[in-house]
């Protein structure tokens, strides 16, 4: 531990930059949000002040909730987002387990080969992803996002997961093998309680590329029943263009499950993030 | 490091290992490798007389003899060039700096400001694409109503309207969205230096910014390439934040045209030009051969010779 050091001026001068810096990371988003509860004029003639009596309006929500098919986005997004992070967190781990744990032939060869996707990105593919969706019949159905997210985030979490399992200690595996466990009940119960920080950090940056994706929902499932909320609310912005009620609505709308879901990782995050360095 | 390592199970008591890795083997390969690999091959193909037919390298031809191919492909590559070239300016030193203060054990409010600065990178590009759009509008934006109070008006230009200024500005938007992930990776880099480095480089007199380069900068210099290279294969597969702010076309004039839209009005189409299928896969074959450069020269040329050190 550094000894306390930091002297008053140069806190405050932390403080300082770390508090112009929240401020400009906030700033649009305050703006969306305060607007979203104004009457139209309020919007326009000061877009900076706070709702107050006068000008607070619910209009915008309205809007929404009547016009879009908002929930069924949101609930769409959802269930692609977590079933990719499940599958990736599942399949990622158990793939990282076998190639930090057992030495079989071409082991290194696997490794490398998973590892490609982190550099190369799968929209490269994606000529031929859409051809094999048309062929399997798979265009339009949230089942086609989830496996491409899948497989683009599976390199990446097999990356990090592996080298995290190598740092569990072998005598504690062995000691499971010795009281019988089978090899299936040592990665479940053993090894994969002691990585969930490791499946945070894994968790978080997965999550957010496959939420705020807007190629393959163009692309791959552009229909109204399998529109993601990324690409209902950009739609969404091409028709309402005028109005700022609606958009301004939906886009805080938009913002709050993917918010939730980071605050709830993020202590994890945090956590992931300190025994990395502790390793 | 315990004797007995599980490699003295008997070759047939080990189908666990296939099983455990099965599904991500199989889904990886399906979805991402085959598509892939099926992509380039397809550059090789072209449908003639109705017919799908091997051409060679003819698509290539196209590419780059056909002006006006050739023309709006470098336009593309030249804007993604000095697209990563303002991340990598811009983004990477704020990152390190904000990193560096939030390492300091002394800070209060250290997970709140963490957690603040990460928010614009969770947002998705509909959203920053529209409120930069807002903010930055001659109409109704806020930024010039700002500068107005200030008395820096004149400063104002639409600059996301502006051939010369819309592609750094929405390079800028994309720095200020995705600022958090440099920050997170030094930051976890910078904790895990040990302490008694530090207390070591106190000792010796180094202290607060000197301190800072001499000692913890060369030892996070592996995760400032990891980063770079990050962002170079994000910057040359980006596609979303144009698309939202400028549309497909990648206005005004193409001045804000990456190679993500040159592929996705290629591939799909716009307006009266119908999608092609083979040209688009010669563009992604491009895209490849670039993003392979790339991760070639950072793998043999930059991470060979960075000094890793073993704690």
């Amino acid at each position: 531990m550094a000894i306390a050091r930091s002297s008053l001026p140069r806190a405050i001068a932390a403080h300082a930059v770390l508090i112009a810096y929240t401020l400009i990371a906030l700033f649009p988003v305050f703006v969306i949000v305060i607007n979203a509860f104004k009457e139209r004029r309020a919007i326009f003639n000061s877009p900076l002040a706070l709702p107050n009596d006068e000008t607070f309006s619910l209009i915008g929500f309205e809007t929404v909730t009547q016009q879009g098919d908002f929930l069924l986005y949101f609930q769409n997004s959802l269930v692609v987002t977590v079933v990719s992070l499940t599958c990736v967190l599942l399949f990622g781990a158990m793939a990282a387990f076998a190639l930090s744990e057992y030495r079989f032939r071409g082991n290194l060869l696997m490794g490398l080969y998973l590892a490609l996707g982190i550099m190369i990105p799968i929209r490269l593919g994606t000529v031929a992803i859409l051809q094999l969706m048309v062929a399997t019949g798979l265009v339009n159905t949230l089942t086609a996002l989830i496996l491409v997210y899948t497989a683009q985030g599976l390199p990446l979490a097999i990356f990090i997961l592996s080298e995290f399992m190598r740092t569990v200690s072998d005598d504690l595996k062995n000691a499971g093998r010795v009281d019988g466990l089978s090899e299936y009940r040592i990665f479940f119960t053993l090894v994969l309680p002691l990585v969930r920080p490791a499946m945070a950090t894994v968790a978080v940056f997965t999550m957010i590329p496959i939420w705020n994706d807007l190629w393959f929902p163009l692309i791959l499932a552009p229909a109204e029943s399998t529109k993601t909320v990324t690409l209902g609310a950009q739609v969404f912005i091409g028709q309402f263009v005028t109005n700022w009620n609606a958009v301004l609505a939906a886009l805080t709308l938009a913002i709050i499950p993917v918010l939730v879901l980071y605050l709830v990782f993020s202590r994890q995050l945090i956590r992931g993030i300190t025994s990395g360095a502790v390793k | 490091m315990a004797a007995a390592t599980p490699d003295q199970h008997k070759p047939g008591r080990r189908w666990h290992v296939a099983i455990f890795l099965a599904p991500a083997v199989l889904v990886y390969t399906a979805i991402m490798i085959i598509p892939l690999f099926s992509t380039l091959v397809q550059s090789l193909f072209n449908t003639v007389d109705g017919e799908r037919a091997f051409v060679g390298l003819k698509n290539f031809q196209t590419l780059f003899g056909d002006p006006r191919w050739a023309a709006s492909f470098w336009n593309a590559l030249k804007n993604n060039v000095w697209f990563f070239v303002v991340h990598m300016l811009v983004q990477n030193p704020i990152g390190v700096l904000l990193a560096a203060i939030l390492s300091n054990p002394n800070l209060r409010m250290r997970g709140f400001y963490r957690t603040a600065i990460f928010i614009p990178t969770i947002l998705s590009f509909v959203i920053v694409g529209f409120v930069w759009k807002l903010i930055l509008s001659p109409l109704w934006g806020i930024a010039p109503s700002m500068l107005d109070a200030i008395g820096l008006k004149h400063l104002f230009g639409s600059w996301l309207g502006q051939e010369g200024s819309a592609l750094t500005t929405l390079a800028l938007v994309s720095v200020w969205q995705f600022v958090g992930i440099p920050m997170m990776l030094i930051y976890a880099a910078l904790l895990s230096i040990p302490d008694e480095v530090i207390e070591a480089a106190e000792i010796d007199g180094l202290t607060g910014m000197k301190q800072f380069f001499k000692i913890q900068l060369p030892l996070i210099l592996p995760t400032v390439g990891i980063i770079s290279i990050l962002t170079f294969v994000g910057n040359f597969n980006a596609f979303d934040l144009i698309y939202v702010s400028q549309g497909a076309q990648a206005g005004p004039n193409f001045s804000t045209d990456l190679l993500g839209t040159l592929l996705y009005r290629t591939f799909f189409g716009f307006q009266l030009q119908l999608g092609d299928p083979n040209m688009g896969s010669t563009i992604a074959t491009m895209m490849f051969l670039i993003i392979l450069v790339g991760v070639a020269i950072y793998l043999f040329g930059i991470q060979t010779r960075l000094r890793r050190y073993q704690f």
